[in-house]
């Protein structure tokens, strides 16, 4: 990554009061060359004041508009002030910001990538998951594997970092609810290269995951819907003089 | 009167005030004329097989109902089905459309609320960090 790029850290909150100033505090000292936007999800708390206070631009959006809206409305703002590159961290204090060097580094050592996803289970760490949402993302992981032909083992991690190819798609698609699963077949249909790199990441500190034990049910239905829902839509076309199909011959 | 021409008559009847309930609700702009399309069209249907009952029963027949007010029963169903699915449609369309706008808005009430602080800056240069602060605060 060239050290003149405009970086910008993402982070999508909703009711994240207790968490956000660690985060912001982190970022601040562990990723400095990232400016940073958190995204205020219509939250009836002091998240937005937070966010203005720990030094960060803010966004915020009129009413509870959705995780995938809200992030989406980040990468709007990246692809709108021309930033080159995106990390996209959670306000709940679940993604390590020390672990950014990681994603910037195999971004650095590999041009060809654009996106590289922070993975909890790509070698064994202590993440501890239940039973329950360890399996659901095991089922994901290989749905995602088998349509993208190459190895995928965190598809609901939302710890990313994105080039400016991957801002400006997601900035025109991105999936509504419960995006990440979907968000990485969006990449494979548009030919974009995601590699994962094993991270460390925290227990949640503090709110609620958009996955509640009893949303979990509609979660694995509406993404296993998206899924399929997209593997029958066209395709997007490969524009002649475009170097994506010749990545993907590359590949294969 | 038979029991068969008071079925009728309901069934014209609740058709007519169908029709008329929709043509007013156009009328007070109530209702779009998009979404009344589709309402006019089903029950003008149900209205000319309640009233045309020699048709009502040629097509009953041919279609295999033993009594043919169950056809204009399936039809409403059909109808009202057709009805739903219209709807959840726009309403898919308006929760895009809603998701697009609050996404601008945010976008442009942070354009601002930036704007708003460099002018203040340029108006006063000699402001202070704190004064920044103020004017970051104020905007909404």
């Amino acid at each position: 990554m060239p050290d003149g790029s405009a970086r910008l850290a993402i982070v999508p909150a909703y009711n994240e009061e207790a968490t956000l100033p660690g985060v912001l505090e982190s970022l601040r000292r562990h990723a400095p060359g990232f400016d940073v936007l958190v995204i205020d999800d219509g939250s009836t708390d002091r998240t937005g004041e937070l966010a203005r206070t720990g030094g960060a631009t803010l966004l915020q959006l009129p009413f509870n508009v959705g995780i995938g809206g809200a992030v989406q409305s980040g990468y709007l703002y990246a692809c709108e002030h021309g930033y080159d590159y995106v990390v996209q961290v959670d306000a709940d204090g679940q993604h390590d910001a020390t672990e950014i060097a990681t994603l910037q580094d195999t971004m650095g050592a590999d041009p060809a990538l654009d996106v590289v996803c922070g993975s909890r289970f790509l070698e064994k760490r202590d993440y501890r998951a239940s039973f329950g949402r360890r399996t659901g993302i095991q089922i994901f992981a290989a749905i995602v594997s088998l349509i993208a032909r190459k190895r995928v083992t965190d598809p609901t991690s939302g710890f990313r970092l994105c080039n400016r190819r991957a801002i400006e798609l997601f900035a025109r698609d991105y999936p509504h609810d419960y995006p990440e699963v979907e968000a990485l077949l969006t990449l494979h249909y548009n030919r974009l290269t995601m590699r994962e790199v094993p991270v460390r990441m925290f227990q949640r500190g503090g709110g609620v995951s958009s996955i509640r034990s009893g949303k979990s049910a509609y979660y694995m239905v509406k993404v296993l819907l998206a899924i399929f829902m997209g593997l029958a839509r066209r395709r997007p076309f490969v524009e002649p003089g475009d170097e994506s199909a010749l990545r993907a011959l590359e590949r294969a | 009167m038979s029991s068969e021409s008071r079925v009728q008559l309901l069934a014209i009847l609740g058709t007519i005030v169908l029709l008329a309930t929709i043509l007013e609700l156009v009328r007070r702009r109530r209702l779009l004329e998009r979404y009344a399309v589709l309402w006019l069209f089903s029950a003008a249907v149900l209205l000319v097989l309640a009233v045309w009952r020699d048709l009502l029963e040629s097509v009953a027949r041919r279609l295999g109902f033993e009594v043919p007010a169950n056809l204009l029963f399936v039809l409403g169903l059909g109808f009202a089905f057709m009805l739903l699915l219209h709807f959840s449609l726009a309403v898919s369309q308006l929760a895009e459309r809603t998701k697009v706008l609050a996404q601008r808005l945010a976008l442009l009430q942070q354009r601002l609320s930036e704007t708003e602080r460099e002018l203040e800056a340029a108006r006063a240069p000699e402001a202070t960090d704190e004064r920044d602060r103020e004017g970051a605060v104020r905007a909404p």
